[in-house]
C-alpha cells in the first residue's frame, strides 16, 4: 500500500520545500514531488512534514514497573507526540546493565510503535560502585550509557567510566556517549524541590542548584582530563547551562539537552503540594527558567528531551516527600517547545529531531533529511492547532502530566513509522 | 456575623494555616476564644455545641499534647472523637493516606484535625474529602492552631499585639511553628525578629516581614517576649551546630538572661521543653514565663476553630442552650 502525505511544508536540516512525500512498501520514502497520490492520502495541507522526533530521555518503565507504563503505551504516547525513535533509560527491574535485559527492551520496542534505543547503565545496578559490561553492550549496539535517576557520585569510578568509555569508540564506530543526571546526592539528599524563596515559605525541604552545579563543573573538568563524551542530561540552573556553554566553548565534547518541563515551570507550582510537581531535577526559579530558554536558543544545549516519567496514580498520592518524582512528556514536548520555548518552528524541530538523533547515534534513520531512500520516519505538524491536555486522554498508562487543562497549540497531526502511518489525524491506528 | 458571611473571610471550610487570614479573621477566633475560655473555668467545663458531630484526629505523626489539646477541645464541646495515629494503624500495613482518609470519613467524621511530618499533606487531605480540615501540623510548614494560642496567650497579657518587639529563638528552618507565628504576629501589628545561628534559618526569607539576628543576649533588654522554639536533638548529628552544649551558650534562656529581660516581658514556648538546651528550668519557672498559661488556652482556641467550622450557624441553637457563649458575634 502507497501512502503519500500532501500539500505540506517539509522541513528538514536542509531547508524548506513545499511538496508531497510518497512512501514506499519497503518503508523507505519513495518520492516528493507535486500531484502525487497513493492508496492512501494523507492530507498535510497548512501543516509540517518533519524528520519523526528523538526523545533522548525516556522512562518506559518495563521491564519491571509493567502498571505505570510498557514499551508498547510509551511508544505510542510518543508516536502521538510525533517521536519515532525513543532512547529508553536503564532504570528498569532489572536494571539495563546486562545484554539480555537490552535485548529485551529492542525486542518489545519491535512490537511497538518507536524504535526503542536502549541505554544501559554505566555502574552495574546503577549502585554507582562496579562498572557495568560496557564493552559487551557496546558490542550488543549500545551507545549511551547513563545511570540516570542519580549521578555517578564517586569521581574516581566516573573517571575510570570515562576513560574506558574513550577506548570502545571504535568498536561501536562512533564515540561512546555517557549521559550524567547531575546531582551531588550529599547535597541533594532530604531535599525534595528547588530550595529557594518558594521551599522556605511551602516549608518543603529543598535541594540547591549547587547539588546539580557541582557535579556538571566536575565532569567537566574530567572531560577535559579523559577526552569521553559527556552528554549533560536535563540542565535546570542558570549555571549549569553557562558552565556548559564554556566547555563547548573551549572545544570540549559535550552535549546537553533540556527537559519541556523545566523551560516551562517553576518551583511556585510547588505552592499546590501536588506531587505532580515533583521531578528530579526539581523545577527552578524564573532565572533559570530564562538561562535554559536561551541555551536552547543559542546552542548551548543540543535538545529537547522529555524525561517522561510515568507513575501510577497511587504513587503520586502520597506526602510530597515520599512520592516518586517525574512526570508525562511525550504527548506534550512539541507543543511545548513551540509554544513556550520563544524558538521558531525550525530551531524547534532541529532540537526535537536531528539534534538529538546525532546524539542518539540514529541519524541514518531518523532525523534525516526527507529525500528517496531514506527511511520513512517522519512526523507531519499542525502549529496552529490548539488543544487541551488531559492525563486520563494520554495513551500512556500513567496521566501524572503537569500540564492537565491546559491549552497548548501545536499539535502533531500524523505520525510514520518505517513507512506506516502510526498516527492519522492525531489518532493512533493500533 | 453571619454564619454566610463568614465564608468571605479567609477562614473557610478548612483551617490549614495562618497564611491567608488577615487580622479579622485571627481577631474573630480570638474574640471567640475568650467566651470558650470562660467554659474552662466552670465547675463542669462542657457545652453542648457539637453534640452529635464527630471530630477524628488522624495523627500521621505522634504527638501527644496537641492531640490531648484537640480532643479535650472537642469533649468540651460535647463532641464525639476517633483516633487514628500512624504507629498502630494499617498505615504500616501499606495503606495509602489517601485511603485512611476515606475511611475515617466513612465513620461519619465531621472534621479532620491532620498531622503530619510532611509539608502540605494537611492540604492534600483537603482536596481528597469535603469535610472540614484543620492542620495540626504539616511538617516543616505550618502549625496554625499554635500560632493562634501563642497570639491569644499574648493579647490575654498585653491586651494587644501591637508594636510589641518579639524574638523567635532557635531552629526556625525547621519550625512549623515559627513560620505560623510569624505571619500571626506580624499580622495582629507585632515586630519579629529570628535569632538563630545561621544554618537554621530558612536557606532565602526575602520577603519575610522580619529582622534576622545570630546573637540573642544584645536583643534582650528590648524585647516583649522571646519564644523559644524547641530544639530537635537529631539537628546535631545533620551537622546544624557542632553541640548541645555550643548551642545553649548562645541560644538558651538562662537565669541570667532572663533576669536581663524587661520585667514584664514574656516568655513562651511550644512545648515540651529540653530544659537546659533552649530553656533552663529556673527560666520556666520565672514570672516572666507564661508556658503553662499556653497549655491551657490551646484548648480554649482549639474549641473556638472547632466551633468555628463545625459549629457556626446551624449549632447556634445548641449554645444558646447551654448558655455557653455569646453568639450574637
Amino acid at each position: 500500500m502507497s501512502v503519500v502525505l500532501r500539500g505540506g511544508r517539509i522541513i528538514d536540516r536542509d531547508g524548506e520545500r513545499v511538496l508531497d512525500v510518497e512512501l514506499g512498501d519497503d518503508g523507505l520514502i519513495a518520492a516528493l514531488g507535486t500531484g502525487l497520490s497513493g492508496d492512501l492520502d494523507l492530507d498535510a495541507t497548512g501543516c509540517v512534514v518533519s524528520p519523526g522526533f528523538v526523545d533522548l530521555h525516556a522512562h518506559l518503565r518495563e521491564p519491571g514497573q509493567e502498571e505505570a507504563e510498557t514499551i508498547l503505551t510509551g511508544a505510542l504516547g510518543g508516536s502521538l507526540g510525533g517521536y519515532t525513535a525513543l532512547v529508553a533509560m536503564p532504570n528498569t527491574d532489572p536494571t539495563t546493565d546486562c545484554v539480555a535485559v537490552v535485548e529485551q527492551v529492542r525486542a518489545l520496542g519491535r512490537r511497538s510503535t518507536c524504535e526503542m534505543v536502549p541505554s544501559a547503565a554505566m555502574t552495574l545496578g546503577r549502585h554507582g560502585v562496579d562498572m557495568a559490561p560496557m564493552g559487551e553492550l557496546v558490542d550488543a549496539g549500545v551507545g549511551i550509557f547513563t545511570d540516570d535517576g542519580t549521578g555517578l557520585q564517586d569521581p574516581r569510578l566516573m573517571r575510570r567510566v570515562m576513560e574506558y568509555s574513550t577506548g570502545l569508540g571504535g568498536r561501536l564506530g562512533r564515540p561512546v556517549v555517557l549521559a550524567q543526571h547531575c546531582e551531588v546526592s550529599a547535597l541533594s539528599e532530604g531535599g525534595y524541590m528547588h530550595e529557594g524563596e518558594w521551599s522556605s515559605r511551602l516549608g518543603i525541604p529543598g535541594q540547591p542548584a549547587e547539588a546539580e552545579e557541582l557535579m556538571v563543573m566536575r565532569d567537566i573538568a574530567l572531560v577535559r582530563l579523559t577526552g569521553a563524551h559527556l552528554h549533560f542530561q536535563h540542565l535546570s540552573t542558570a549555571s549549569s547551562v553557562a558552565m556548559v556553554r564554556g566547555a563547548k566553548a573551549a572545544g570540549l565534547p559535550v552535549t546537553a539537552e533540556a527537559t519541556t518541563h523545566h523551560f516551562t515551570l517553576t518551583d511556585a507550582a510547588c505552592a499546590s503540594y501536588d506531587p505532580v510537581f515533583k521531578v528530579h531535577p526539581p523545577l527552578r526559579t524564573d532565572a533559570d527558567v530564562r538561562a535554559v530558554r536561551e541555551g536552547l536558543a543559542d546552542g548551548t544545549i543540543d535538545a529537547i528531551a522529555t524525561d517522561h516519567a510515568p507513575h501510577a496514580a497511587h504513587a503520586k498520592e502520597l506526602p510530597f516527600d515520599q512520592a516518586p518524582p517525574g512526570m508525562l512528556g511525550l504527548e506534550t514536548a512539541f507543543s511545548l517547545a513551540l509554544g513556550e520555548s520563544g524558538l521558531d518552528l525550525p530551531e524547534v524541530l532541529a532540537l526535537l529531531s536531528w539534534k538529538p538523533a546525532a546524539i542518539a547515534g540514529v541519524a541514518d534513520r531518523h532525523g534525516a533529511p526527507v529525500v528517496p531512500g531514506v527511511p520513512a520516519n517522519l512526523c507531519v505538524v499542525d502549529p496552529d492547532e490548539t488543544w487541551t491536555v488531559s492525563g486520563a486522554a494520554m495513551a500512556s498508562l500513567s496521566s501524572n502530566t503537569p500540564y492537565e487543562g491546559r491549552s497548548l497549540r501545536g499539535r502533531v497531526r500524523h505520525t510514520i513509522r518505517a513507512g506506516v502511518p502510526v498516527v492519522v489525524d492525531g489518532e493512533a491506528r493500533r | 456575623m453571619s454564619a454566610d458571611a463568614r465564608h468571605d473571610t479567609g477562614l473557610g471550610r478548612h483551617l490549614l494555616g495562618i497564611d491567608g487570614l488577615d487580622r479579622s479573621d485571627l481577631e474573630e477566633i480570638l474574640d471567640l476564644t475568650d467566651a470558650f475560655a470562660e467554659i474552662g473555668r466552670r465547675p463542669i467545663p462542657r457545652v453542648p455545641a457539637l453534640r452529635g458531630r464527630t471530630v477524628a484526629t488522624l495523627f500521621f505523626e505522634n504527638s501527644t499534647r496537641t492531640r490531648m489539646s484537640f480532643e479535650t477541645a472537642a469533649r468540651r464541646l460535647s463532641a464525639d472523637t476517633v483516633a487514628f495515629s500512624a504507629g498502630t494503624s494499617s498505615l504500616s500495613k501499606g495503606e495509602s493516606i489517601r485511603d485512611t482518609v476515606e475511611v475515617v470519613a466513612s465513620y461519619g467524621a465531621d472534621v479532620l484535625v491532620v498531622r503530619h511530618a510532611m509539608a502540605g499533606t494537611a492540604h492534600r487531605v483537603a482536596e481528597w474529602t469535603d469535610l472540614s480540615v484543620v492542620n495540626a501540623g504539616d511538617g516543616c510548614h505550618e502549625h496554625p492552631t499554635q500560632a493562634l494560642l501563642d497570639c491569644y496567650t499574648l493579647r490575654e497579657r498585653r491586651g494587644s499585639l501591637d508594636g510589641m518587639r518579639i524574638a523567635i529563638v532557635g531552629d526556625v528552618s525547621h519550625s512549623r511553628v515559627a513560620r505560623s507565628d510569624v505571619l500571626a504576629f506580624t499580622t495582629l501589628g507585632a515586630e519579629v525578629v529570628l535569632v538563630a545561628p545561621a544554618t537554621m534559618l530558612p536557606p532565602a526569607i526575602e520577603g519575610w516581614p522580619v529582622t534576622v539576628a545570630h546573637e540573642l543576649d544584645p536583643l534582650l533588654g528590648d524585647l516583649d517576649a522571646t519564644y523559644l522554639l524547641r530544639l530537635q536533638r537529631e539537628r546535631i548529628t545533620e551537622g546544624l551546630i557542632p553541640s548541645l552544649r555550643e548551642y545553649a551558650a548562645d541560644f538558651c534562656l538562662t537565669a541570667g538572661r532572663v533576669a536581663r529581660m524587661r520585667s514584664d516581658a514574656l516568655v513562651l514556648h511550644p512545648g515540651p521543653t529540653n530544659r537546659g538546651v533552649e530553656i533552663s528550668a529556673e527560666a520556666a519557672a520565672d514570672h516572666r514565663s507564661v508556658i503553662l498559661d499556653q497549655v491551657v488556652n490551646g484548648v480554649s482556641v482549639r474549641m473556638a476553630v472547632l466551633f468555628l467550622l463545625l459549629g457556626s450557624g446551624r449549632q447556634l441553637g445548641a449554645v444558646e442552650a447551654g448558655d455557653a457563649v455569646e453568639v450574637d458575634r
